[in-house]
């Protein structure tokens, strides 16, 4: 047994007063959930704390609170984690909190339905079949299935949707959880409106274009469902294999990242906004989009040019990397798109038959020590040493 | 005051689809649910769902399957009619979108599970259950228009004409706290079972029994109430559910003398026995000194390839990682029989009509009974959609027939003073939270694996105090947005009552059939006990009686696996 100060964010619509903190002692074992902890304290010392729950398993995604600042499953984050990263230095101090983009009712309830749920019904969250229908089942490939498994593992808990920075900058972004659920109806072989789809969340100026990769949503999300991957895989499909051209340049401006790099090795930003507008032709640079956005662009580039963070030098002619290292970074480029068919990441391919022992050892060895500590909690960020991440061949146009 | 030809209480896999097939049928169609509805507990259904779809399998092997695993307490004409109509409830599910396995052909895929003849079980990883719900709500997303959802609404009654008919509910908007009557021309009880009157138990913290205590309190009986299946692995700590899939898939049992001890129980199945037999072998090893010093038996999953782990079972590798800190991918797994899911219900026939004229039940609220004295695994979905649906579709064509219905406003009222009753109760009492644990404790230790008369005449005596003292059990909470406490002390009610029942009708019956193993009564005895017990409110206690057992084409035989 070890003590634990919960300290909760409370609040109650019908006092009129503003949201306070509370602190409760509690008295659990280190690998106890927080869940654990706040009913312990619902159920011997106030019953009037707020919370959803029901599994208490990380199976019914109703738990989504923010532990630390951080969104995740109360049920799913032990004692001992949550105060090792918690907000006081006693090492016993677990700050918990309603999620964050979506009003809160009362305590660490939240009203989902005013964002989460409305932007899951945006983006069309039925199948709609291929015709003709099959008398029995559609015959499509084991690998489909099994790929967009990682999309249907999704519980709908909000923790993406709590931590999306996008969403905090345009609450109208549809966001990760429903771009995630995008992708299980794009990568089901049985839909017949995949085009539709893309097309739809590509021209949307909330679309998938607005996710600014800060990866807050893979490492909030409890159950792996990586949601930003699956933005970049809508992505891909919609730009490299339907060759659909947006009208918020969210295509072109992406495809400038990749030739920049390719070009130079690191980014170029004053190339960025016009390759952005016009593609890598030359004469891109004079689309009058780019002139306008590069207009309004310009105090930041004085603040730039004064603060000594860009010189005019480098302005205009990029960064330099040694010419050894700039081929291999081509070399890279290369061999990516040398190859026949794309290359993605599924948490539940593993993409090993027979995996050799010798070669699985590093993460045999680190895993242990993790979880022996009651740990191994995926809400620390970074790679998961026990998630098998290599490549499947799932993804093929 | 919201007026629907069908409503609908409890929003898991029966209700939702219920749902569908009433609006199908044209019925103007309500769902009401205490939570919404994703986080309903078919959400945690893990390993699959039967059907005898491939050409080599039939029917009416799954059918015997069923009613051997229902140790021939299940009535046979409801197995056959959910047997037969499993294959096409598996197409309409794919059709609808659910991403079930494939197989090298791409063709839909099986896996083995206990108690039957063949590999029959569909399923998408170990999450099927989830799988099929959030398919469900997508599509009452998309017939919004056809299917006005109550999400967050808590029953407290349900609500009858001078005739007897049910007519509806009366509800509160836990958001507001409001009262709200709900009149229907047909009201489906879809709301689960009761696993949370036991401690531990793999049921979410919403498995308070509702609608079986909302319908046995307006007289409607109960039937196999006796009948709590353990399941073989869960997590000895919090009870958590390690899937039989995991068996399914190849893994095996072990005593702490490294002992593959179900050769001893059940020779040609092992481990994909029927759940009581396997449960009842772990119980034995443990209680003969041959489990492990923490009370557990191990399962070893590392029989199964890991990368066959890591694509079809990676929720317990999720399970085992963060709430048992063990890679099943590497090691055994430690785990004892734990209550799971609850054969017993509101009695219905199989178009889900209780005694009760327009109340339904379907799911694992009812008791068809397909599932008699023990339910093999995967055929729980089964049950939830085929008579979820039967339900929905006989609810739809009842209401044709009749006119709507309007409660008086007095019910109102009425459902107004109980509330009320227990915001005023005066603080002094023991807390709900400690009550509601000596209830689960009390029924994990007296009614589980194995029963005898002493034991339950205890658990009877301290379910019948706990009745007593509930209603002065004071809450803290006054306001009434989101106010759980409230409704935590109306659950404690319904677990309380649907416990007196269970420990009645396992009283009564003076045998060893399925999940019932009475230690004081150790042998099967068909010649007087092959019939159903049924418990019915009298007053304010039960009473007992006896409903036959429809058997259609398979005799009673002896049962070895």
């Amino acid at each position: 047994m070890a003590e634990y100060t919960l300290k909760l964010r409370r609040y109650d619509p019908q006092t009129g007063e503003a949201p306070y903190y509370e602190e409760f002692q509690v008295d659990l074992e280190p690998h106890r959930s927080v869940l654990e902890a706040i009913l312990q304290v619902k159920g011997e010392q106030d019953g009037s704390i707020g919370i959803r729950c029901s599994c208490r398993a990380a199976i019914c995604g109703s738990c989504g609170v923010r532990i630390n600042g951080k969104a995740g499953l109360a049920c799913h984050t032990h004692l001992e984690h949550a105060a090792k990263s918690g907000v006081n230095a006693d090492g016993k101090t677990i700050l918990v909190e309603p999620m964050g983009n979506m009003p809160v009712i009362k305590d660490l309830i939240v009203d989902m339905d005013a964002v989460h749920w409305k932007k899951i019904q945006r983006v069309t969250p039925w199948l709609i079949n291929k015709q003709p229908v099959p008398e029995r089942e559609y015959v499509v490939p084991h690998e489909n299935m099994v790929d967009v498994t990682q999309t249907m593992a999704c519980i709908q808990c909000g923790a993406c949707v709590s931590d999306c920075l996008s969403m905090e900058v345009d609450p109208l972004f549809v966001g990760p959880a429903a771009s995630a659920k995008a992708y299980r109806f794009v990568g089901d072989p049985r839909d017949a409106e995949q085009f539709e789809r893309l097309k739809d969340l590509a021209e949307d100026p909330h679309g998938i274009y607005d996710c600014t990769h800060c990866f807050n949503c893979i490492e909030a999300c409890p159950k792996g469902v990586a949601p930003m991957n699956q933005i970049m895989r809508l992505r891909r499909i919609a730009g490299n294999d339907h060759h659909i051209v947006d009208r918020n340049n969210g295509e072109r401006h992406e495809r400038a990242f990749v030739s920049l790099i390719r070009g130079y090795g690191l980014l170029h930003e004053a190339e960025l906004l016009p390759r952005s507008y016009g593609g890598d032709s030359w004469f891109g640079k004079f689309h009058p989009a780019a002139g306008q956005e590069l207009l309004e662009s310009l105090p930041i580039v004085v603040k730039g040019l004064m603060r000594g963070k860009m010189s005019p030098k480098l302005a205009m002619l990029g960064h330099r990397i040694p010419k050894a290292d700039l081929t291999a970074v081509q070399g890279i480029y290369d061999k990516v798109e040398g190859k026949d068919r794309r290359y993605e990441l599924n948490l539940y391919i593993s993409g090993y038959e027979d995996e050799p022992e010798a070669a699985d050892s590093g993460a045999a060895e680190a895993q242990p020590a993790a979880v022996g500590a009651g740990d191994g909690m995926p809400s620390a960020p970074g790679p998961d040493p026990n998630r098998p991440t290599a490549a499947s061949e799932s993804e093929s146009a | 005051m919201p007026a629907h030809d069908v409503l609908i209480i409890g929003a898991g896999l029966a209700g939702q689809r219920a749902a569908l097939a009433a609006a199908d049928a044209g019925a103007s169609v309500a769902i009401l649910s205490k939570v919404h509805p994703v986080r309903s507990h078919s959400v945690a259904a893990a390993g699959g769902i039967n059907a005898a779809l491939n050409p080599e399998d039939t029917w009416e092997s799954h059918a015997f399957d069923t009613v051997k695993g229902s140790d021939y307490l299940g009535d046979q004409d409801a197995i056959e009619v959910m047997c037969r109509e499993a294959p096409d409830e598996i197409l309409w599910l794919e059709h609808a979108g659910v991403t079930f396995h494939r197989n090298g052909s791409g063709h839909l895929g099986t896996r083995a599970f206990g108690g039957a003849s063949q590999a029959r079980t569909y399923y998408v990883a170990d999450i099927t259950g989830q799988a099929i719900l959030h398919v469900l709500y997508e599509r009452l997303m998309q017939h919004h228009e056809r299917v006005a959802r109550y999400e967050e609404w808590f029953t407290t009654t349900l609500l009858q004409d001078e005739d007897g008919n049910c007519i509806g509910c009366v509800a509160r908007d836990i958001r507001t706290g409001a009262l709200e009557v709900f009149n229907a021309k047909a009201t489906i009880l879809a709301s689960g079972g009761a696993g949370q009157a036991f401690k531990p138990t793999t049921n979410a913290l919403i498995c308070t029994g509702d609608g079986i205590a909302q319908a046995y309190r307006i007289g409607a009986p109960l039937m196999d109430m006796e009948m709590i299946q353990y399941h073989p692995t869960t997590l000895a700590e919090n009870g958590f559910l390690i899937t039989e899939g995991a068996r399914g898939e190849g893994a095996h049992l072990y005593n702490a003398l490294g002992e593959r001890f179900m050769e001893k129980y059940a020779p040609n199945k092992l481990e994909l026995a029927s759940r009581d037999v396997v449960s009842r072998a772990e119980q034995t090893e443990i209680n003969e000194g041959r489990g492990f010093p923490d009370g557990t038996i191990a399962l070893d999953i590392t029989k199964v390839p890991r990368k066959r782990t890591l694509e079809a079972l990676r929720e317990i590798v999720n399970i085992g990682k963060d709430f048992a800190g063990v890679d099943i991918t590497r090691e055994p797994i430690h785990i004892k029989p734990g209550m799971h899911y609850i054969m017993g219900g509101v009695k219905t026939d199989f178009e889900g009509q209780t005694s009760i004229p327009g109340l339904y039940a379907a799911g694992e609220v009812a008791c068809v009974s397909v599932h008699g004295g023990n339910r093999l695994g995967a055929n729980s979905l089964l049950d939830t959609l085929i008579f979820g649906r039967r339900s929905g579709a006989h609810a739809a064509a009842r209401a044709r027939g009749v006119a709507m219905p309007k409660s008086p406003v007095s019910v109102l009222d009425d459902a107004q003073g109980e509330i009320d009753a227990i915001f005023n109760r005066p603080t002094g009492g023991r807390r709900i939270s400690e009550i509601k644990t000596e209830l689960g404790e009390t029924m994990n230790r007296y009614v589980a694996v194995y029963r005898d008369a002493e034991g339950l005449a205890t658990a009877l005596e301290i379910v019948q105090r706990l009745k007593q003292e509930a209603p002065s059990a004071a809450i803290d909470d006054k306001g009434t947005v989101f106010n759980q406490d409230v409704l935590g002390a109306i659950e404690l009610g319904y677990m309380l009552d649907v416990a007196e029942a269970i420990v009645t009708a396992a009283q009564e019956r003076r045998e060893s059939r399925g999940a019932q193993f009475r230690t004081d009564f150790p042998e099967r005895n068909d010649a007087d006990w092959l019939h159903h017990i049924t418990v019915s409110l009298n007053g304010d206690g039960p009473s007992l009686g006896t409903a036959p057992v429809t058997i259609t084409r398979w005799e009673p035989q002896e049962r070895t696996y």
